[in-house]
């Protein structure tokens, strides 16, 4: 008889899935809301337990759904990693829907507010089984599951320059989504298996003898590079900011936080646990998302620098965040790999922060969007006002907030790969980026606005928008509470992190 | 030379497929044209995945009359994967389309470059 505590994560897919059909037979939008909230929490507390059991036992466990063995059943595997992932994807996703609600039953109208918790609920789902499959199919077909529903959830603001932001995402999605099931396709054709562990044999007895060299690359290099284009790796970017930046706050946070790194994490699982760190060293497509990575920090902050939108500034920021990641990714060694898990979870509180934060500024501001006329925001409601400072604080890599120690873990992985000074340069060169942009944003925000400003402001600005928000207060406590933590507390992270990885094998 | 291709040619055929796909996705101005793109995209995988789990002169794995020998049998799993693939190809089509529809209603086209003509004007 195994613990019943190995049934968690089945539930947590389970739940979610649930909680999307649920949602799509209700009529009225806040209690979709609610149950979304609660599968949330739910999907959070039971995470923890599965992380708290495979932690202190110290192994990862498989788990197959009605007891049909591999290879005829479908099944899951979770380890601390994984655990670790599910429970920062659902609380965060909780956190961001309950930080933007006030906006979101706003801009959605409230005929379509059920089918957008529908869709939230599928990008939780999908999210959770990216992370925990075993199978690379099932994974393909999640990724589709999150691509429909993260492009929903753009659209849900109905305005045109959203609907164009969607079909642009959409389209970008589908190249790589087709490149990952190409990939797919010609590695199954070469090996014969799409289940992990076997696949993973395939892959090490092929790179030994050297037979379907060509073959192997190519459906590797394409793997890779579908599952880059649609996590915004640098050259194929471009589709970013105007979705992230348009949609409305809860979406963008979402989908910034949360979506990205969904394809990371299972990018992350198949280079460990199928391709093999030295075979994709061997074969060179370390090099490839070390360059992206590289190249990817320093052009989406000089993008970002550019732009006076706050939202599309933070979206050009996500593209330089995920160049960390993946210029840890790029250094094949298991200390970058830990250092880019790290920087996921750190992301994944920090940029939704910034995101509800800047939305509430703009809502307390005549829905004003540009950093001019945001000038003295921070002083209509003051807790928008310091999570973004510490957003921004975080991003730039101060100590104290998790961006530092992130940063700190990518330079020291750098060492002794032969790869340090360009690394470090880059690192040094962000952060000097990432700084004159988030600080005149944050001396913007906190300065004093000129009188035809404020007078203007206070015009147009309903009242219901100035009221206090305790829903917004208390999600922004929450994910500021995280980042500090990151930035304290992250031996332990990393502790989990590490033993994580080396069980993903 | 004759051989080997018509030993390949389900491959060459799906690698024709595909350049069409793409270069329908790439070029084409219309979206509609576009998400047509994309479909024969995905055609020429299947295709390409059901020729892979294809044996010369044998059947589709039903077990019969006591005839277990694997021999006779194709390889079933690609075809799966080809069923699987076809219901998310139709799904995200749908999805494209509803979309390119409300795209449509807003704009009153779908030819790429008068839309982005059109969403400049509305935004200045």
């Amino acid at each position: 008889m195994r613990p019943f505590v190995e049934n968690f994560p089945f539930f947590c897919i389970f739940l979610a899935i649930v909680g999307g059909i649920l949602s799509a037979a209700l009529r009225r939008g806040r209690i979709a809301w609610g149950l979304t909230l609660g599968i949330c929490a739910a999907d959070f507390f039971l995470s923890a337990a599965v992380l708290a059991y495979t932690f202190i036992n110290q192994l990862s466990f498989t788990y197959t759904m009605g007891r049909f063995q591999a290879p005829f059943g479908n099944a899951i595997q979770a380890g601390p990693w994984q655990a670790l992932m599910a429970m920062v994807f659902s609380s965060v996703m909780g956190l961001s829907l309950l930080g933007g609600a006030r906006d979101l039953f706003r801009d959605v109208e409230p005929s379509r507010q059920p089918m957008y918790f529908t869709m939230a609920d599928m990008v939780l789902a999908s999210l959770l089984s990216l992370t925990y499959t075993t199978d690379v199919f099932t994974g393909y077909v999640f990724i589709e599951i999150s691509t429909i529903a993260a492009c929903a959830l753009v659209m849900a603001k109905d305005t045109g320059t959203n609907l164009i932001a969607t079909l642009r995402y959409l389209f970008m999605s589908l190249l790589g989504s087709s490149m990952f099931l190409l990939g797919l396709v010609i590695l199954n054709s070469v090996t014969g298996h799409l289940l992990m562990s076997p696949l993973a044999e395939s892959v090490a007895r092929l790179a030994e003898t050297g037979k379907y060299e060509i073959p192997l690359t190519v459906a590797l290099g394409l793997m890779t590079a579908g599952l880059g284009v649609k996590s915004a790796m640098f050259p194929f970017h471009m589709w970013l900011p105007d979705a992230h930046g348009g949609a409305t706050a809860a979406s963008s946070a979402i989908l910034s936080g949360l979506v990205l790194k969904g394809y990371i994490a299972l990018l992350i699982v198949l280079m460990v646990r199928v391709f093999s760190l030295e075979l994709l060293m061997e074969i060179g497509i370390t090099n490839i998302l070390l360059a992206a990575g590289l190249m990817g920090m320093v052009m989406g902050s000089l993008a970002a620098m550019r732009e006076h939108h706050i939202k599309r500034m933070l979206a050009y920021s996500s593209v330089a965040q995920i160049g960390y990641i993946f210029m840890g990714l790029g250094l094949g060694t298991t200390a970058g790999l830990a250092a880019s898990c790290f920087h996921i979870l750190v992301h994944a509180c920090c940029k939704p922060l910034l995101f509800l934060c800047a939305g509430r500024l703009s809502a307390v501001s005549a829905h004003h969007h540009s950093l001019k006329n945001l000038r003295g925001s921070a002083y209509r409601d003051v807790v928008a006002g310091v999570g973004f400072t510490v957003g921004a604080l975080s991003m730039i890599g101060i100590p104290l907030f998790g961006g530092f120690v992130s940063k700190l873990y990518f330079a020291t992985a750098s060492l002794h790969t032969g790869r340090m000074a360009a690394v470090l340069l880059v690192i040094a060169l962000s952060t000097l980026l990432n700084a004159l942009y988030y600080v005149p944003a944050v001396l913007s925000i906190w300065g004093i606005a000129p009188e035809e400003l404020k007078a203007e402001v206070r015009e147009h600005t309903a009242d219901e928008e100035r009221a206090v928000d305790r829903l917004f207060i208390a999600a922004a406590a929450a994910l500021i509470i995280g980042v500090v933590v990151l930035g304290i507390l992250y031996h332990p992270v990393m502790d989990v992190l590490n033993l994580g990885l080396s069980l993903l094998k | 030379m004759l051989e080997t291709l018509m030993i390949n040619r389900f491959s060459i055929t799906a690698a024709i497929l595909f350049g069409i796909g793409l270069l329908n996705v790439m070029v084409q101005k219309n979206l509609i044209k576009k998400v047509v793109g994309f479909n024969i995209m995905d055609s020429a995988v299947f295709l390409l995945l059901a020729s892979l789990g294809y044996v010369e002169g044998s059947t589709a794995p039903i077990v019969g009359e006591g005839a277990v020998d694997a021999a006779q049998y194709i390889n079933p799993i690609p075809s799966g994967l080809v069923l699987t693939g076809i219901v998310v190809s139709v799904s995200i089509t749908a999805f494209s389309l509803a979309l390119i529809q409300r795209i449509y209603k807003r704009y009153g086209t779908i030819e790429l470059d008068e839309l982005m003509e059109r969403a400049k004007k509305e935004v200045d």
